[in-house]
């Protein structure tokens, strides 16, 4: 198994408290950085570290902080992203939960870096409990003298608030989640101005996952140079993976990018093979809003190469052929998986979850919905099925923020790689909508 | 000052001016529609998509084109900028798909709409839109609310323009207008179904572009096509209403009073409740003549201020009118155009 940078000590008896966490090596990052190096120069380390944005977009993270505006006199922001609500993604909660200390170092490191002297961390609603865990832990920084006026003497201070969301998906996206943060109603905001220029309270601010700024502690204690080792090409050092779906071993995995998807599925090492010694039937690799693929493709890409777990590799081929590693949700289904009731089963959930603020967005993901129900309960139309690629598309790219795509990439990637399902519960609605069908012939590869 | 070229023709306009307003200073067809851009309040625009351009080059220096479609209201110009709105087939498609996405949970009940002459979706749909749908499912409906006893607010018929929570939010010093819900089910809402009880709370109206906000005073008296807008004012005792109207006459009755428009439906100047609600006699008022409707609508073509329908006619026109005509076409819905 490869190494593993964050989750190392994760299953530690009490990791969760300051005292054994600091035993096992932690916040070393902030001494290293708050003693040893200038702000500019951990940014630095995080660009040599090639570090990508682990929410989904995969930005790099050292570009997006020194992008931040630095106006003189003005306040910074650091913001935590911990409003994890994608489905099939599960990995920020069980780091917050086990390893509380990991992420408030990164957020201290983080914020030394960026010149912030008050950083938030805004958690997902439904997550209360990883709030307590995450004030008891930041009481105890506090205790410690790693938060608060003048941080082991060095003269830098910070602040660390966690904030709890109220249970909406829309408030992930990250201005949307500053509204929130502000005590308004969460409505992503027009752009620009960016975040980096105007943000929280109308200041500068980066807002980061958790994995990402927790990412920056092996990232400060090892070295950029070292970091960028891990890992194949542009996609370095290591992610976490929450697998789940029809899988013998679901549960999150931290992994070296670079590892093969097959290997990934079917090793013991790892997810240990599809339950029930069933067939695999199709993978949504990054999270419910990424396409789509059905097996043939997500194990090798169109030229026959073997698909990776890297960002470069799963997106070869385009939205055609490829997906995304977005935030790393690996759902697996099996041969008896109805693709269609999966896709309207998503589509309820874009639906539910739209702000409903920008038209294209709040009217189309409930339309789609409507169609998908219908299909799927047997009262559809051929005519429907192209009726749901075009409404997808006029979603798509026309929106505030990237909502409007996420619903309508995995609708648009489920008729393009399995429109023989959709056609199938029009010629044979009895048996599409009998309980547990399945269609079982073979996907559309291109 | 930033020179930016839009649908092939060039125009300067100050730096931070948006792609809208540069288009409104050229003037004509090519301006992109708004639905929910209002320049007077702070804050709005980029809901609708309805004004989605096309940026082929992003600025001088930078000379990339843009992604994505961009909203034209919300997107400043950058010097050397080369924007593509009605010649942009991406551009057109789009907007075909937002008039649909607008109207799939629009009640079309235009027949029997206060709004239905100067609404800016029906404008927008005539324009832009097909005359089929392709939505079989059943439309949103909600039950109508009085917002206090002047104004009725039947949210079956919004497009969430957002305008009025702005207008709300901006004029009155408490924020008690907004939004309730979420996605498809967010409503307008005064919170529990308050009254607002402000003297400018009949501006609301005024902005709304459709007729989810109408004057409990005027509801169903008349079509708006049939009155005749005549500027207005008086002395306005109300801080901050200076008493500049538009009277809308059938006959020799007022029937309503709004605040004034400009050709894109922009208010100007907010007036206050009484002006709006209170003042109903022609002797309140001292009259300055026709109002002059720049937008392409029925009103328009009710022929009381420009009685020419005839093209024959409009050549024996001076010509400076009939540049006028040309630019503005009162006729639009008629015939001179098609």
């Amino acid at each position: 198994m490869g190494r593993k940078l964050l989750t190392e000590h994760i299953n530690v008896e009490g990791i969760n408290t300051f005292e054994v966490y600091r035993k096992h090596g932690g916040y070393r990052s902030v001494e290293k950085a708050l003693k040893t190096m200038t702000p500019d120069e951990v940014v630095e380390e995080v660009k040599k570290s090639g570090l990508r944005g682990r929410g989904g977009a995969g930005f790099p993270t050292g570009m997006k902080w020194s992008f931040l505006a630095k106006p003189e006199g003005v306040p910074r922001y650091l913001v935590c992203n911990a409003d994890e609500s994608e489905p099939g993604t599960f990995k920020d909660r069980q780091l917050m939960s086990k390893l509380p200390h990991l992420l408030i170092e990164g957020m201290i490191t983080g914020s030394y870096a960026l010149g912030a002297r008050t950083s938030y961390i805004y958690i997902r609603g439904e997550l209360l409990y990883v709030l307590r865990i995450l004030e008891k832990a930041i009481a105890e920084a506090y205790a410690a003298g790693f938060l608060g006026e003048n941080i082991l003497g060095s003269g830098y201070s910070l602040d660390l608030h966690v904030h709890p969301g109220a249970g909406a998906y829309i408030c992930g996206e990250e201005t949307a989640l500053l509204e929130s943060l502000e005590g308004k109603r969460g409505n992503p905001r027009n752009k620009p101005p960016f975040p980096a220029v105007q943000g929280l309270y109308a200041r500068p601010t980066v807002v980061n996952n958790v994995e990402t700024i927790a990412a920056v502690v092996p990232i400060i204690n090892e070295g950029g140079d070292e970091y960028a080792k891990l890992g194949v090409g542009k996609s370095t050092g290591t992610k976490l993976i929450s697998a789940c779906g029809h899988l013998n071993k679901p549960g999150i995995y931290e992994i070296e990018l670079g590892v093969p998807v097959e290997e990934f599925i079917y090793s013991d090492e790892y997810c240990g093979g599809i339950w029930k010694g069933r067939d695999l039937k199709a993978v949504v690799a990054g999270g419910s809003s990424v396409p789509i693929l059905p097996k043939e493709l997500i194990l090798k890409t169109a030229a026959g190469e073997n698909r990776l777990m890297t960002y470069e590799s799963l997106s070869d081929g385009g939205f055609v052929t490829g997906t995304m590693l977005g935030s790393g949700g690996f759902i697996a289904m099996d041969e008896t998986t109805c693709i269609v009731k999966n896709t309207w089963n998503f589509s309820r959930f874009y639906h539910h979850e739209s702000c409903g603020q920008c038209s294209p967005c709040r009217e189309g993901t409930g339309w789609m919905e409507k169609v998908l129900h219908r299909l799927e309960h047997g009262h559809g139309s051929m005519h429907d099925i192209d009726l749901l690629v075009s409404v997808a598309k006029q979603i798509e790219g026309n929106t505030i923020c990237p909502l409007g795509e996420a619903a309508a990439w995995p609708v648009a990637a489920a008729v393009r790689h399995f429109r023989h399902e959709f056609e199938w519960h029009v010629t044979n609605p009895k048996e599409a909508t009998a309980p547990g069908a399945a269609y079982r012939g073979a996907a559309v590869l291109a | 000052m930033a020179k930016i070229t839009f649908d092939g023709i060039e125009v300067e306009v100050p730096d931070g001016t948006t792609i809208l307003n540069a288009a409104r200073q050229i003037g004509g067809g090519i301006v992109p529609p708004a639905m929910c851009y209002y320049t007077p309040l702070k804050g709005s625009g980029g809901k609708c998509r309805a004004c989605l351009v096309k940026v082929s080059a992003g600025s001088a220096k930078d000379p990339r084109p843009m992604p994505k479609l961009v909203a034209s209201c919300i997107t400043t110009v950058q010097d050397g900028m080369v924007v593509e709105n009605t010649i942009n087939q991406q551009v057109m498609d789009v907007r075909k798909g937002i008039v649909e996405m607008l109207l799939i949970n629009h009640p079309l009940d235009c027949p029997v709409c206060d709004q239905a002459g100067e609404c800016s979706l029906q404008d927008f749909a005539f324009e832009h839109g097909v005359s089929t749908t392709r939505y079989e499912e059943e439309r949103r409906t909600f039950e109508k609310i009085d917002i206090g006893p002047l104004i009725q607010l039947h949210m079956t018929r919004c497009i969430l323009c957002y305008r009025c929570v702005y207008t709300a939010d901006q004029l009155t010093p408490e924020r008690v207008h907004g939004v309730l819900g979420r996605g498809d089910a967010s409503e307008i809402g005064t919170y529990i179904e308050n009254i607002i009880d402000n003297e400018f709370s009949g501006n609301v109206i005024d902005v709304c572009p459709v007729g989810a906000l109408t004057d409990k005073t005027f509801r169903f008296k008349q079509r708006v096509w049939f009155t005749k807008p005549v500027n207005a004012h008086r002395d306005c005792e109300t801080d901050k209403c200076n008493g500049n109207v538009t009277l809308w006459y059938k006959g020799k009755d007022v029937l309503r009073v709004t605040a004034r428009k400009d050709e894109y439906g922009e208010v100007k100047e907010w007036i206050c409740n009484t002006c709006r609600f209170d003042k109903k006699e022609t002797t309140d008022w001292v009259l300055e003549g026709p109002a002059h409707i720049n937008r392409a609508s029925v009103i328009a073509q009710n022929h009381y201020e420009l009685p020419v329908v005839n093209p024959q006619v409009i050549q024996d026109l001076p010509e400076s009118t009939t540049r006028e005509l040309e630019r503005n076409p009162p006729l639009r819905l008629g015939g001179l155009n098609n």
